[in-house]
């Protein structure tokens, strides 16, 4: 499509009215299936291919959107230093907590490469699958994997994160807000501590906490873990 | 004008979190560079919260939308990942909920037995 070759508020325009229709379904149908992301996700990459639209007249666009993912994040420590006393008071429950997620995460890749029986390069490229993009590219690229990959899976990883937390932490009866916290936190990185911040303002400063430290631990663990497979 | 400090004061921050980036040969990206210094800028006091309020409430509040397109960039993958789709679709479902699940129990369980110890 020609007409939208050049046209930078395209992107951003679909990115809003795919969201917009996200929101909207997810009010109207309240179950975890239906999250917002995966809804805005699914319309934009239909209408890209029905339309026959490149996806780089979409990022054109779209990547002032995603151009602020950095100042959003950094924005997390103001909740990080409001919620401070909170944190400090739980500090073991929460290095205890974000090192067993990571070890968890670890030790499940380790096992899946053995059931899968993948290769080198496949197993390095979900090692560093539960933190944030930013980091687990690099990880991934450290240890030979797929880069690309390893950013599709963290994007997914996020969506997963993103839409069942809610779910699981009921079916499992977390509800402890500093252990909702860390669950989301150290499972699906921004992604989920995205949806943590909206369950409350606790679970939003521990996640942001987590996806931190869970992403400097990973990237430690995973060169160890480099070697086991 | 008080919008356009606060957002000043954020880039400024994001962008020194890139420039770190660049500098330290570690796979630590600006964002978590950011957090860090926003962090400890705060907590020297150096900025008020007030100096940051606003802005960084609507920056995290939209946040989820900013993850639209980078998703989308799945569609640029999609070759890769298409021969092995069911294998890379369970092993990124099941680790994710397993983790949360875990590290939520540990962490959980670690605060009850906390939580005790200080009422004996």
């Amino acid at each position: 499509m020609e007409l939208f070759q050049n046209s930078v508020f395209f992107g951003i325009f679909l990115s809003f009215l795919a969201y917009g229709i996200g929101l909207l379904f997810k009010k109207k149908l309240k179950l975890a299936l239906f999250n917002p992301i995966l809804i805005a996700v699914v319309i934009i990459i239909l209408i890209l291919v029905s339309l026959n639209i490149d996806y780089d007249t979409y990022q054109n666009g779209a990547s002032f959107i995603s151009c602020m993912i950095t100042p959003s994040t950094v924005c997390l420590a103001v909740p990080l230093y409001e919620k401070l006393d909170i944190l400090k008071k739980n500090y073991k429950a929460l290095i205890v907590g974000i090192s067993s997620g990571v070890l968890t995460s670890l030790l499940n890749i380790l096992l899946f490469a053995f059931i899968f029986s993948f290769d080198h390069a496949t197993y390095a490229t979900f090692l560093p699958k539960s933190i944030t993009t930013a980091i687990g590219m690099g990880v991934s690229e450290e240890l030979g994997g797929y880069v690309a990959v390893t950013a599709s899976v963290i994007i997914i990883t996020g969506i997963i994160g993103n839409m069942l937390a809610e779910v699981i932490c009921r079916v499992f009866k977390i509800t402890e807000p500093v252990a909702k916290g860390v669950a989301i936190g150290t499972s699906s990185h921004a992604m989920g501590t995205a949806k943590a911040m909206e369950i409350g303002e606790i679970e939003g400063a521990v996640s942001s906490l987590s996806l931190v430290l869970a992403g400097v631990i990973t990237v430690a663990g995973a060169s160890v873990f480099a070697n086991f497979w | 004008m008080k919008y356009l400090k606060q957002f000043c004061i954020i880039i400024s921050i994001s962008f020194t979190g890139e420039v770190l980036n660049k500098l330290i040969p570690l796979p630590i990206p600006a964002s978590i560079y950011g957090i860090i210094i926003l962090f400890t800028l705060l907590c020297t006091k150096v900025l008020k919260v007030s100096d940051v309020k606003e802005v960084s409430k609507f920056l995290i509040e939209v946040m989820p939308i900013m993850f639209v397109p980078p998703a989308v960039g799945l569609l640029k993958s999609w070759g890769i990942i298409q021969n092995n789709l069911w294998q890379y679709a369970v092993v990124t479902v099941v680790s994710t909920v397993v983790v949360m699940i875990i590290s939520g129990l540990i962490t959980q369980a670690f605060i009850r037995i906390s939580k005790k110890e200080r009422k004996k």
